[in-house]
């Protein structure tokens, strides 16, 4: 089975058919994405931002990510649901879209950026300023959620 | 003039019909609405939850507000301005669209609720700043203003379905 007629029998589920026949799930699913993309967005550049300096300078970093930690897996796991239900919906349109690769690739990318990050910042407990190479992997960060979330807005156009 | 033939007007000048038919402008006008949500209501979002004692516990409230403050309003000027030019490009539309009208009134809801939580509870913040448990009115407002934004969130997604739905 390639993976083109793999896409086309997830969307072609006689389940995903059902839900797909609905006016409102649909939407109603798509709204949930973007509850899910506001908090995330929200931790990410919180975060992010005090590692690269902005923000909540005046707590440790290490604090700040284990504090957010259950927001950023709550609403991880909230787009990953969500997400996985509205590409199966039309898995075979993006199968041809470029930026469902990129996305896909970036947040991949992000994921084990994010997760390497957060091991090095929870190893050290300082406060104050972060290292450079902090500051650049939370650079690196926001550009890849960036283009994971564009990669989202520009594969929902006609 | 009436508001409705204010819109009428609004809607035949050439700007507006420019946005209206243009190709890509539009689109990068309404992916920027999307994406300010992450600043706007993420942060703010961050906020509320904390008034209702669910996260950053060990960051004093006010020093959290404040430090958060610059980037909600930058992320809300976006937001508004990003919004009133998706308006701009159609104003009949909007005006006659049941969500958007929605949108609009929880808005002022929205609105109404920070002012009352910084002119009552919020005045005192010093007193509760590291409180694991804030204060009832903070809470309320906190609960309040999440589920405002969750609906007012709901009620943009919904603006482009009226004409499946109701038409």
């Amino acid at each position: 089975m390639s993976l083109l007629e793999f896409f086309h029998w997830l969307e072609y589920l006689p389940l995903l058919v059902e839900m797909r026949s609905s006016a409102w799930l649909f939407p109603v699913i798509a709204t949930f994405h973007l509850f899910g993309l506001s908090v995330i967005g929200g931790v990410v550049l919180v975060v992010d931002l005090r590692l690269m300096g902005f923000g909540l300078t005046r707590q440790p970093a290490a604090q700040l990510v284990r504090d957010t930690e259950p927001l950023l897996f709550g609403s991880l796991l909230i787009m990953l649901a969500t997400g996985i239900f509205l590409f199966m919906c039309f898995a075979t349109k993006y199968y041809y879209l470029t930026a469902f690769w990129v996305k896909l690739a970036a947040l991949f990318l992000v994921l084990v950026l994010t997760f390497s990050i957060r091991r090095r910042v929870l190893m050290k407990d300082g406060a104050g300023r972060t290292s450079g190479t902090d500051r650049m992997a939370a650079l690196v960060s926001l550009s890849l959620w960036t283009s994971v979330a564009l990669g989202g807005r520009l594969i929902g156009f006609p | 003039m009436s508001v409705l033939g204010f819109f009428d007007w609004l809607a035949a000048t050439p700007a507006s019909i420019a946005l209206h038919e243009s190709r890509y402008l539009y689109l990068i006008v309404l992916t920027v609405h999307v994406m300010t949500l992450c600043v706007f209501v993420g942060m703010a979002v961050l906020l509320n939850l904390r008034l209702l004692g669910m996260t950053l516990l060990r960051v004093p409230m006010s020093e959290l507000s404040e430090r958060l403050l610059p980037w909600i309003v930058a992320g809300f000027s976006v937001m508004v301005i990003s919004g009133a030019l998706l308006f701009f490009a159609a104003p009949l539309d909007k005006y006659a669209n049941l969500f958007f009208r929605a949108k609009m009134g929880l808005l002022v809801f929205a609105g109404v609720n920070v002012w009352v939580l910084h002119a009552t509870v919020y005045r005192r913040v010093g007193e509760w700043d590291l409180d694991p448990v804030p204060p009832g009115g903070a809470r309320f407002a906190g609960g309040v203003s999440l589920m405002l934004w969750a609906t007012i969130i709901t009620a943009g997604r919904m603006i482009p379905y009226q004409a499946y739905w109701f038409d």
